[in-house]
């Protein structure tokens, strides 16, 4: 336990020296929480306010600033492992006696509990400024998007390590993680809340596990899991999930560790 | 013309060279190919996706918007094909292969685009051009010599405003090594920006669009004379004429801004 603490230490300090590119992320994350937002406001004007599934404007503006604000969850640029698998690194990653999931997950919570701490809140903040966002006051609801919060980090790392695993087989992981992006992006509800989708699309979006990574979070922030069961339901959802892509992570990390041709030399 | 033929003989040269070292990764490219089809696809199904909750977006049709979606992709995935990948160039400073760059007898902007032309990067620019024929098939317009033609002349300046926008964009990195994601707000921002008409947007991200980083002359304006519609902000009708006036300017404007950058640039040393 001590060492997935020191290592997720590690990664946070680490990743907080990237001063430059952290700043052009927020502002970038920004600049399209304002196109995001205006596109989604101009919908409900067309509809005169009617609400979408539970969801009115107000609804649909906060759950898309706090997924420009939250969308290191489920984003792809970061794929350090997959980075390290082409060039051969990551032999000295498989000869440490540490398990590599495990050390993996630990570094990529350093990372992101570093990016969530300042990254978040800014597009929050300027979307607060410019439009009417609606907030909970409930203790006990921040409190649930935190345990969200941090479920959904686990989803989407694991989610990563297959993407990364990939490039054991293909080589190049530009292919494998770009098809990742589309789909997260898409089913995460990140383009636009898969709330609005078509039902029968929003069914089958509620079918992958991208919604666990950045949808339901974010719905809980909402308040739009009224009771303890749902609220439960949408745990149970987002813990199946994590469960699910861990060990389908470790069925394939054993498959590559049996075939594996190390690039390097 | 023996000088602009030599240039455009080594340009194939070595973009073929590029191609080639790509398709020697065969199956991420064939996967990278597909998945930039698909990217594309998924983005145009959110518009269709916004289209079922509501008949019209600030009074434009689907296929008025798709119209938009087609004309903004195919620019700007033109200018990503040729000339997106000089936004590599903070990489390089960074490494110092830029000054490898420097002491070769041709133009940086020029290497930069062959030594990393990706052929990838074509799947997004085919899917936009079928968005755009099928728009524009869907259409409900009176098509006229002079529509037809605008719409030629909106592609191609609005191509030359997305490239002078990468240009002066990635020119930033010379000063700011790191801060090639706030081009991309800019680059692909723009792109996002002009697939929907400019009314959605609020009144100073109007401005913005029009007279900062002037994308509405991408597709926005001219399209106003290709459908036949008035524009919200009131602009004097010549705007819709202007984008070739403005895509001077911004080329012009991006070559400053290389030039200024080069002149900063000095060597990591290493």
């Amino acid at each position: 336990m001590r060492l997935w603490w020191e290592v997720a230490r590690r990664s946070f300090r680490r990743h907080s020296t990237y001063r430059a590119a952290l700043f052009a992320g927020v502002f970038t994350n920004t600049v399209f929480g304002f196109l995001k937002t205006y596109v989604l406001i101009a919908v409900y004007d067309a509809r005169d306010g009617a609400p979408i599934n539970g969801f009115d404007v107000t609804d649909v503006v906060t759950f898309s600033w706090l997924a420009q604000g939250f969308w290191m969850l489920a984003m792809q640029s970061h794929l350090e492992l997959a980075e390290r698998i082409r060039t051969g690194d990551v032999v000295g990653d498989l000869y440490r006696p540490a398990d590599l999931q495990l050390w993996w997950l630990s570094s990529e919570a350093g990372r992101i509990a570093f990016q969530i701490l300042v990254r978040s809140f800014v597009p929050t903040v300027v979307g607060g400024l410019f439009f009417h966002l609606r907030l909970p006051t409930s203790p006990a609801v921040w409190i649930a998007f935190a345990v969200s919060v941090a479920l959904a980090m686990v989803v989407g790392f694991a989610h990563r390590f297959i993407v990364s695993l990939t490039t054991f087989w293909v080589l190049s992981y530009m292919g494998t993680s770009q098809l990742a992006m589309i789909l997260i992006g898409f089913f995460s509800g990140m383009f636009v809340p898969i709330t609005l989708f078509p039902d029968w699309l929003g069914t089958i979006a509620r079918w992958t596990p991208y919604p666990a990574m950045l949808q339901l979070p974010i719905e809980v922030l909402l308040g739009k899991a009224t009771s303890a069961s749902e609220l439960a339901a949408l745990f149970a959802a987002q813990v199946a999930w994590a469960v699910v892509l861990l060990a389908a992570g470790r069925w394939l990390l054993a498959a590559a560790q049996r075939k594996v041709v190390v690039q390097g030399g | 013309m023996g000088e602009l033929g030599r240039k455009a003989r080594l340009y194939v040269l070595l973009v073929r060279a590029r191609v080639r070292a790509d398709w020697q990764y065969r199956t991420p490219f064939v996967l990278f190919t597909v998945a930039q089809f698909g990217i594309t696809f998924l983005d145009f199904l959110l518009i269709a996706v916004i289209f079922q909750r509501t008949p019209h977006l600030e009074g434009w049709s689907l296929p008025e918007v798709a119209f938009l979606y087609g004309t903004s992709g195919v620019s700007f995935f033109i200018g990503d094909v040729f000339i997106s990948q000089v936004e590599r160039v903070g990489m390089y400073v960074k490494d110092g292969r830029f000054d490898s760059l420097l002491v070769r007898p041709m133009g940086t902007l020029f290497q930069l685009s062959t030594e990393e032309f990706a052929f990838r990067r074509f799947g997004k620019l085919v899917q936009s051009t079928i968005v755009l024929v099928v728009a524009t098939a869907s259409l409900d317009v009176a098509w006229t010599p002079g529509r037809a033609g605008m719409v030629a002349l909106m592609l191609t300046t609005g191509a030359v405003i997305f490239s002078a926008i990468w240009v002066a964009g990635s020119a930033i990195t010379f000063f700011a090594v790191d801060s090639i994601e706030v081009v991309n707000s800019f680059t692909y921002g723009g792109n996002y920006a002009t697939q929907y008409p400019i009314g959605v947007f609020g009144p100073w991200l109007r401005r913005f669009i029009t007279l900062a980083v002037p994308t509405a002359f991408v597709n926005y304006f001219p399209a106003l004379y290709v459908l036949g519609r008035s524009d919200t902000l009131g602009l004097p009708s010549w705007s819709r004429f202007a984008s070739p006036g403005v895509a001077v300017v911004t080329v012009l404007v991006a070559m400053t801004a290389w030039r200024v950058g080069l002149r900063h640039y000095r060597s990591t040393g290493s």
